[in-house]
């Protein structure tokens, strides 16, 4: 069986009750899902014995501006057992700005979902470390909505006195 | 300066205090290496024997700022970067001079965004800019000169008004 078809089949069979949105865009597949159920999904992708999902390559997330559910937060995951990447998704909405963190299953997302954090303002439920990592702490915005403008908001950033 | 013959015929000569301490001091100017991003890699071209800034006598890049008089600032400074950039140039001795180096530096350049100081003069006095992205080594080495240039014109009285800048302690967690 193709590893395409052995993962949708996988996760149909390990979680019956949950919705899986599978699509496929130029050879990559993505799964998209409830954010409830991330955790559990990435710790099955990463342990299972055939899949081995052991690298976290990017956590990011995508800004739809006017939408309902206004975040899409992505993982970038890789098998090299497999040679085969895998594009998991899921939606946020602002009002609920949150959605589990996967530290526990990969340690490099620690300072990814930081990133996410800082860029989005989206918190990821038990991290460890939840700070900024580029801007300064005091900064009240997230630069890359969409609703931020390109040159910054003035004043937000002190410069020092001359 | 002619200074052997003048020398060897009388053996000695009549000058100012003025003069030959400028003098000093524009042919020891040593610089102070605030290599942030890519401008640095020229930085480093122009003190390769090709270019060679040791014939301005600037060869002594020194990475401390109590060393310095001129802080050559090579790269894109970024908000954050900026108090760290300051307190670097608080730390040199009087008299100072700053080379603003690349476009990034002196304008913002390419990076018209949030997190980009849009020139360093905003936070610092630049005595000259240099233009490019990056600046070739010899663009970099007309500054130096410009900035001997500065120095040879020097009084003293310059440096009367000088005040000490206020103690701005940065806490870095």
């Amino acid at each position: 069986m193709e590893l395409k078809e052995l993962i949708q089949q996988k996760l149909k069979e390990k979680f019956p009750e949950t919705e899986f949105e599978f699509s496929e865009f130029r050879d990559e597949l993505s799964v998209k899902l409830n954010k409830k159920n991330i955790l559990a999904v990435c710790m099955f992708l990463k342990e299972d014995s055939d899949l081995e999902f052991v690298l976290c390559e990017d956590i990011t997330a995508v800004d739809w501006a006017s939408r309902k559910n206004r975040f899409t937060v992505a993982y970038h995951i890789f098998s090299i057992k497999n040679k085969f990447r895998l594009v998991v998704k899921a939606d946020v909405d602002e009002n609920d700005c949150n959605i589990d963190s996967v530290t526990s299953v990969w340690k490099t997302s620690n300072w990814q979902e930081r990133e996410c954090y800082d860029m989005y303002g989206i918190k990821f439920n038990h991290h460890p470390d939840m700070r900024r990592i580029y801007m300064p702490e005091e900064f009240e915005y997230y630069p890359l909505r969409k609703d931020f403008p390109l040159m910054g908001i003035p004043g937000s950033l002190p410069l020092p006195k001359k | 300066m002619g200074l052997e013959a003048k020398l060897n015929s009388d053996g000695f000569f009549v000058t100012k205090i003025e003069s030959i301490i400028n003098w000093a001091r524009k042919n020891s100017v040593y610089p102070m290496p605030m290599g942030i991003s890519c401008c640095a890699i020229e930085m480093m071209a122009s003190a390769d024997p090709k270019y060679d800034i040791a014939r301005f006598g600037s060869e002594v890049m020194r990475f401390t700022p109590r060393q310095c008089d001129l802080m050559i600032v090579a790269g894109t400074v970024t908000y954050k970067m900026s108090h760290v950039v300051r307190k670097i140039y608080e730390q040199m001795p009087d008299p100072k001079w700053v080379i603003a180096m690349g476009a990034c530096t002196s304008t913002g350049g390419m990076y018209r965004s949030y997190s980009v100081v849009q020139g360093i003069d905003q936070f610092l006095p630049v005595d000259v800019y240099v233009a490019g992205c990056p600046p070739r080594p010899d663009n970099l080495l007309n500054a130096l000169m410009q900035i001997q240039d500065k120095i040879g014109k020097t009084r003293p009285k310059d440096f009367q008004n000088i005040k000490l800048p206020e103690l701005n302690v940065i806490q870095n967690n």
